[in-house]
């Protein structure tokens, strides 16, 4: 799947400093090309505040945000990815998960529990597209099928936020590929018993995650010029062999094709999953 | 199929070809000559076999895209009585890359859905090389709810490079139609059977994927990317595509091992493009086989079947939390004790956390 919108990043690049918020006093805000003050961008929830720009929030972050504090409760924290092809490129696999696991204090790229937001309760996904560019293998497939049957169970609204840029996870070869079709058929579950899921894009979306639960939101909103799509901009520029429209595969180009509910700015985004959640669930 | 382009690793069965040939050329053959010709025959036989049973993943590719292999219109004509094909999606268009209608096969009523990659120009040119747009998925999930409905088993028949990476596709919502068939499909209530009969592409072919009895041709492969694709993301380079094809681990012998597939289906010798009607024939067995024993199911039994059957994918480590792996992590839980414990006692699917948890939360956070 790995529809990768961007080169992915080599043993050399992958410093924290190619992730996120960058490291260092300044940072420069790819969108507006300001230089600004690092602590003024965290103060934002990550946003840049000459033009707004939505820098990457870590999973850690996200639950801080948008969970009421200290609410949050960790599920299947204790699951581990492992290497069941003996997979190999430049690098094993295995080799790859723990730099990986080191890198970002992450043991997968799925974060999911529950908690309450402005009270209410619900559970949460997250994939943080720190981690193998927030790719989903089985981990993370097992993770939120829990997630999604125990709030099944619990009658609880889901609330995942996703950010791959990597879809299902290629080393881990077709077991990705059918965590695609083992989060669905929790998600149809779910919505038979009558469940809300909102489902909330980030940058960026692709692949064979948002071809499976991240499409399937009641709700389905977008944080703004998030990159969502199928197949990653080059491998359709290199098919098509035209240059693509300008503001392809954002979330805007989402919203107006019909795919997306609605744009949330960060700082929104509590206020905005507080009130669906109290018009959609008793 | 005589005359078949042969696959470069079928060289040494040309060349043994080539010789027999030489010598059946001859118009008044020695009992010597009688003889060679008859143990060049066993041993073309003999290599074919040989190297078919030694295929690597990547000559198995090959086999899988050749371009003389059977495919959906083929099956349509040479396994099923009779076929009246169903175009409407309802919504966009007719995509040729997926063929859906009812369908005989033997004395069963069947709703068929396969892809098409193309037999010539023409063909490929419609249907987009088999790269389906999101009108096709969509007319896939029209005609299987309409199955549903009238309690008719569904066939799924998978021939794809992947679903097609387009403008327009992007536009029509490719992911969400996708998405939408992995989520109904897990619901429909009628027996669902899929066979992946060359090219299994990622999501592309997933999205006609969910069923109850899943099987692959002998020689066709079914991948989360094709190896070029793969090749180019982690070996910066297309040219790698045969260790990539290697590494994923997506041949019909490494599906039925990681349990993704619930049967191989053998292919003739030298591959599936030589004889097309044994092909066929042999489909045909493994589907009313399957079909059978998936009709005797209880109606209420199959979709937990079919939950269960994805439900249990997927390889991975739970152990209790170590603190010294992940410090973060254990940072943060630090000071929560109770959710701690609760996650070192849960071995095995583990239950939500205690409901003292969640109180003690709730009265923390109300606002």
């Amino acid at each position: 799947m790995a529809s990768a919108p961007n080169p992915p990043v080599t043993a050399e690049q992958a410093g924290p400093k190619k992730r996120g918020v960058p490291e260092g006093l300044w940072i420069r805000c790819p969108d507006c090309k300001a230089t600004i003050f690092r602590k003024q961008v965290e103060g934002l929830l990550g946003l840049c505040p000459d033009c707004g720009h939505h820098f990457y929030v870590s999973s850690r972050d996200r639950i801080r945000q948008l969970l009421d504090e200290d609410s949050f409760e960790e599920w299947d924290a204790e699951l581990r990815p492992c290497d069941p092809l003996g997979f190999a490129d430049k690098r094993p696999y295995a080799q790859r998960l723990v730099e990986e696991q080191k890198k970002t204090g992450l043991s997968e790229a799925c974060v999911s529990g529950r908690g309450y937001l402005r009270g209410r309760p619900l559970a949460l996904g997250i994939t943080d597209s720190a981690f193998i560019m927030g790719s989903m293998g089985s981990v993370v497939g097992e993770k939120l099928t829990r997630a999604i049957e125990r709030a099944t169970q619990s009658k609880l609204p889901m609330v995942i936020v996703s950010g791959s840029g990597g879809g299902a996870r290629m080393h881990e070869g077709i077991l990705s590929l059918m965590q695609m079709g083992k989060v669905c058929a929790a998600l149809a579950r779910f919505h038979e018993a009558g469940g809300l899921f909102v489902s909330v894009l980030t940058n960026p979306t692709m692949g064979g995650v948002a071809a499976s639960f991240a499409s399937l939101g009641d709700v389905v909103l977008a944080e703004p010029k998030a990159l969502i799509g199928f197949a990653g901009p080059r491998v359709v520029e290199a098919t098509v062999k035209q240059t693509l429209p300008e503001g392809f595969q954002t979330s805007e180009f989402l919203l107006k094709h019909g795919f997306v509910d609605r744009i949330v700015r960060r700082p929104d985004l509590r206020g905005e999953l507080s009130r669906i959640i109290d018009y959609c669930c008793r | 199929m005589p005359n078949v382009p042969p696959l470069p690793f079928e060289r040494p069965v040309v060349e043994l070809e080539e010789t027999l040939s030489k010598l059946e050329a001859i118009l008044d053959p020695s009992p010597d000559d009688q003889d060679a010709i008859r143990k060049l025959r066993t041993s073309i036989v003999r290599k074919r076999r040989e190297i078919f049973d030694n295929l690597d993943a990547w000559e198995t590719v090959k086999v899988a895209r050749h371009l003389e292999r059977p495919q959906t219109l083929d099956y349509i004509e040479l396994v099923f009585d009779e076929f009246v094909e169903l175009h409407g999606d309802r919504a966009f268009g007719d995509d040729r890359a997926i063929v859906t209608g009812f369908a005989k096969l033997d004395e069963y009523k069947v709703m068929f859905v396969g892809q098409h990659k193309g037999r010539n120009l023409k063909e490929r040119n419609e249907c987009f090389y088999g790269c389906a747009h999101p009108e096709g998925y969509r007319k896939a999930l029209e005609k299987m709810r309409m199955a549903a409905k009238f309690g008719m088993p569904i066939i799924c028949l998978i021939d794809t490079p992947g679903a097609y990476p387009g403008v327009g596709a992007e536009e029509r919502g490719q992911a969400y139609t996708i998405a939408l068939n992995l989520r109904e499909m897990s619901q429909l209530n009628t027996p669902i059977i899929c066979v992946v009969i060359g090219e299994g592409g990622s999501g592309g072919a997933l999205g006609i994927g969910i069923g109850d009895h899943i099987a692959v041709l002998q020689f066709a492969y079914y991948s989360v990317i094709s190896p070029e694709g793969c090749a180019g993301i982690l070996w910066k380079h297309v040219k790698h595509a045969d260790a990539a094809a290697k590494a994923l681990r997506f041949t019909s012998k490494d599906l039925l091992a990681f349990g993704i597939v619930d049967e191989v289906i053998p292919e003739p010798l030298g591959g599936a493009h030589r004889d097309h009607r044994g092909m066929a024939a042999t489909l045909k067995g493994s589907l009313v086989k399957a079909l059978r024993q998936l009709m005797a199911v209880p109606a209420d039994k199959l979709l937990d079947r079919r939950y269960e059957k994805f439900r249990k994918i997927g390889v991975f480590e739970e152990q209790a939390v170590e603190v010294a792996v992940d410090e973060v992590t254990a940072a943060e839980r630090a000071s929560e004790d109770a959710a701690n414990e609760s996650n070192n006692k849960t071995d095995g699917p583990a239950k939500p956390t205690p409901a003292a948890r969640g109180s003690a939360a709730r009265a923390r956070s109300s606002v």
